[in-house]
């Protein structure tokens, strides 16, 4: 296992080396995701292609021409059977670590929070989420300037929700008495939702809220004009709320 | 060994006392069968109310999420826990595996009558919570700390839960210690059927996880009812304490499910197309034992988004990665048994070729989800949903229908193939790709698991709608796949005692079905005598 590990991590740092040398820019994890996934699913469709021919071929070929016929596969030597074990492992092992390096690297873009990355605190209710900006401003939405990488620090207040946002391809629990922490790299203007993703009960499915990238100078006036706001109401929210489903059920 | 048949002589024992009072392991498979449909029936129907529910945007055949939620808890636990399990280790092993090995009966019959009995009890408690006030609504996985603040009735998870523990514990006791003494003098181990090993498998998972699931839900109780703070993370408890307990043995319960279902696939593909199994050895040494020597360190991969130190999430990428090597294995084995084969298509051979594509698929599609950055997006989104509904759900269940139509001819002396057979099939199949491709597609978009609505992606109904007709389309299979099945026990075409030609001990040496002690004679085999040997 430790020899593993040391493979793995000397082939993760070569590829994240030759990637850094490539491109100086800020990680951008969604487009590498996105890489990863093409990747992976141009390997799913050999190896799927792969097996479905042979089992398509398989069973239109080899039927039975009479009830009495018998199947007539020899029974293999032990050189064969063991052939038959270790070359197909050793292919599937050198894919399977492909991959793993792979998302090693994607990991590693995700985990690795830029150091000049703005703090924003978020936190999860039954069933809402709260947004707290470094001057203290509470927002019940999140809202980025464009350029701007932002690390969230996430807890929960009652029980595990999950701060999913897919614009991003990222997702990350949030626990009551733990924080937990992603990081988004808005690099363009955008409007998208994050969603809750950990089952949360009643209204799990309308723990929602708008995630928005804007310019820095918009932004900045949405800071200032938040904080002017009161504070946000839970009571207030939780009768709109209220409304919008009976409007909802009619 | 004491054979069961004490009543047989006695004309006057009525029926339902002989049922009721049984300790024949044939008489307990066929509760497990009739016990697990049931479940199935019913859980498949909240299937389709789900699918109604999510069809169009906002609420529209439930009054409250915590309504759909209960659902989706019954669903899910139902479909597992009483219908997979039992059906594949209740009723498939209990009836064939001591024939299989040329054994009377199994090792401890009265056990094996209590475990059946403690696994309809756990039905009815499942059942009550349609009537209770407040009915668990924590899903299958019942995370705290909602399922212990939530006003749903917790405990009757957790005891539905500890009943079918207990009744899988003792099964498994009872089974290993039937296949390593009872089997028929000569028999070696080289020598089992496939579905043997396989169930052997299981059942030795079932042995080390299900403490582990019991403790879970126990301290589950303790928190909600007691008051102790295990889970209480304002208390010095842990959150994820629970979810790394549940998941060390829910991952396993995984194999335990696939791992029989692979077993009859392999009766199933051998019987039909004549041939013997492309490298027994090291499908059984290497695929099976080598799943189950893996089972118990991939556990994180369920727990890749929440916070998990990166070190464990990294390694349990490589283990989960390697299970593509045993189950690699075995799929070659299962492919390599149709070479050169003489195939036979009959309802059962059909099923077994289409589990053949659902193992490809339901396979393959786990691949991302083994790597942590990829499950960043995918996790908790249709895409998983879909993922282990063709792998666990749609695969187990195929296969056990295939078993059921493959056993049929022996269980009740008649056929249930036919054009209703054929017609169901179909529906079946059509059915379950029209219902979980849309999620597959809309998964990767985004669209969450466990949501009733969706007013944050209008865009998905149209694949909603798709979803929910071809769940419709599995309905009308199953129904008439029921139908057929109960007309075709009554009244089906007769069947000779061994009409797929088969080798193996519960199609060659017994009745149909086969009588109180199984075998009119002892069953003695050699060192050339192969469930397989086909080609001799």
């Amino acid at each position: 296992m430790k020899l593993l590990t040391a493979i793995l991590t000397m082939a993760a740092t070569t590829l994240l080396a030759s990637q850094a040398l490539a491109e100086d820019t800020l990680a951008n994890p969604p487009a590498s995701w996105d890489h990863l996934w093409n990747e992976v699913m141009i390997d799913l469709y050999i190896i799927g292609g792969i097996f479905s021919t042979a089992a398509i071929y398989m069973l239109i070929k080899f039927r039975a021409k009479s009830p009495d016929q018998v199947g007539t596969a020899k029974t293999l030597s032990p050189v064969q059977s063991i052939g038959w074990v270790l070359i197909p492992a050793a292919i599937f092992m050198a894919d399977d670590f492909f991959l793993a390096a792979n998302g090693w690297t994607v990991w590693n873009e995700y985990r690795r929070v830029p150091e000049d990355a703005m703090e924003i605190k978020a936190t999860g209710y039954q069933w809402y989420w709260e947004f707290e900006y470094e001057d203290g401003t509470v927002t019940e939405e999140l809202v980025m300037p464009v350029g701007q990488p932002v690390v969230l620090r996430m807890t929960s207040s009652d029980v595990i929700h999950s701060f999913g946002v897919p614009h991003y391809r990222v997702k990350e629990d949030v626990m009551p008495g733990r924080i937990t922490y992603i990081w988004l790299n808005p690099v363009e203007e955008n409007e998208t939702v994050v969603q809750c993703a950990e089952f949360c009960g009643n209204d799990h499915a309308n723990m929602w809220t708008a995630v928005r990238a804007v310019p820095q100078e918009e932004f900045d006036a949405w800071l200032s004009a938040s904080a002017d706001e009161p504070t946000f109401d839970i009571d207030e929210w939780k009768d709109a709320w209220s409304e919008s489903q009976r409007s909802a059920a009619r | 060994m004491n054979t069961p048949s004490a009543t047989a002589g006695h004309a006057a024992t009525p029926a339902w006392k002989e049922w009721l009072f049984t300790t024949d392991h044939k008489r307990i498979g066929v509760l497990y069968l009739v016990g697990s449909m049931a479940a199935f029936g019913v859980a498949g129907l909240m299937a389709l109310i789900i699918r109604l529910e999510q069809m169009d945007l906002g609420m529209q055949y439930i009054t409250s999420g915590t309504q759909y939620n209960g659902f989706l808890y019954f669903h899910g636990a139902a479909m597992i826990l009483a219908f997979l399990i039992p059906g594949l280790t209740g009723f498939a092993a209990n009836y064939f595996l001591p024939i299989m090995i040329g054994a009377r009966d199994v090792a401890f019959p009265r056990i094996n009558a209590f475990s059946v009995w403690l696994f309809y009890f756990a039905i009815i408690l499942a059942l009550l919570s349609f009537v209770i006030p407040d009915a668990p609504d924590i899903m299958w996985t019942g995370y705290p700390p909602y399922s212990i603040t939530t006003a749903g009735n917790t405990s009757f998870y957790v005891f539905t839960v500890h009943l079918l523990g207990f009744s899988s514990i003792l099964g498994a006791v009872n089974f290993l210690v039937t296949v390593i003494y009872m089997r028929a003098p000569g028999m070696g181990w080289n020598q089992l059927n496939v579905f043997t090993w396989t169930t052997v498998a299981a059942f030795v998972m079932q042995l080390i996880f299900i403490p582990v699931l019991a403790a879970a839900v126990t301290l589950l109780l303790f928190d909600k009812y007691l008051g102790t703070h295990f889970y209480d993370p304002s208390a010095g408890g842990d959150v994820l304490l629970y979810q790394n307990l549940f998941w060390f043995y829910s991952h396993p319960a995984v194999y335990v499910i696939f791992l029989p279902a692979v077993g009859i696939l392999f009766e199933i593909l051998t019987t039909m197309g004549k041939n013997q199994v492309f490298n027994y050895k090291a499908a059984i040494y290497g695929g099976v034992w080598g799943i189950v020597g893996i089972a118990g360190i991939v556990w994180i991969h369920h727990l890749y988004v929440t916070g998990m130190p990166d070190w464990l999430r990294l390694g349990h990428m490589v283990t989960t990665l390697l299970i593509s090597v045993p189950v690699g294995i075995l799929t070659l084995s299962m492919w390599g048994t149709l070479w050169k084969s003489a195939i036979t298509y009959n309802t059962a051979m059909m099923y077994a070729a289409s589990c053949l594509y659902l193992i490809l698929l339901g396979g393959l599609t786990g691949i991302p989800l083994a790597l942590p950055s990829l499950t960043l997006h995918l996790s908790e989104t249709s895409y998983v949903h879909a993922h282990f509904h063709f792998i666990m759900a749609l695969f187990s269940a195929f296969a056990l229908f295939a078993g059921i139509y493959y056993w049929f001819p022996k269980m009740t002396g008649r056929y249930a193939d036919g054009a209703v057979a054929t017609l169901s099939f179909w529906l079946n199949f059509i059915g379950v790709n029209v219902t979980f491709w849309p999620l597959f597609i809309i998964g990767v978009e985004g669209m969450p698991r466990r949501y009733w609505d969706y007013q944050m992606f209008p865009q998905f109904e149209g694949y909603h709608h798709i979803a929910t007709y071809g769940a419709f389309i599995i309905a009308a299979g199953m129904l008439l796949q029921f139908a057929n099945f109960i007309y075709s026990a009554v009244a089906g075409k007769k069947a000779p005692l061994n009409p797929w030609n088969s080798q193996s001990l519960e199609w060659t040496h017994t009745q149909s079905p086969p009588g109180p002690g199984n075998f009119v004679e002892d069953v003695v085999v050699d060192e050339n005598w192969s469930p397989y040997n086909y080609n001799k």
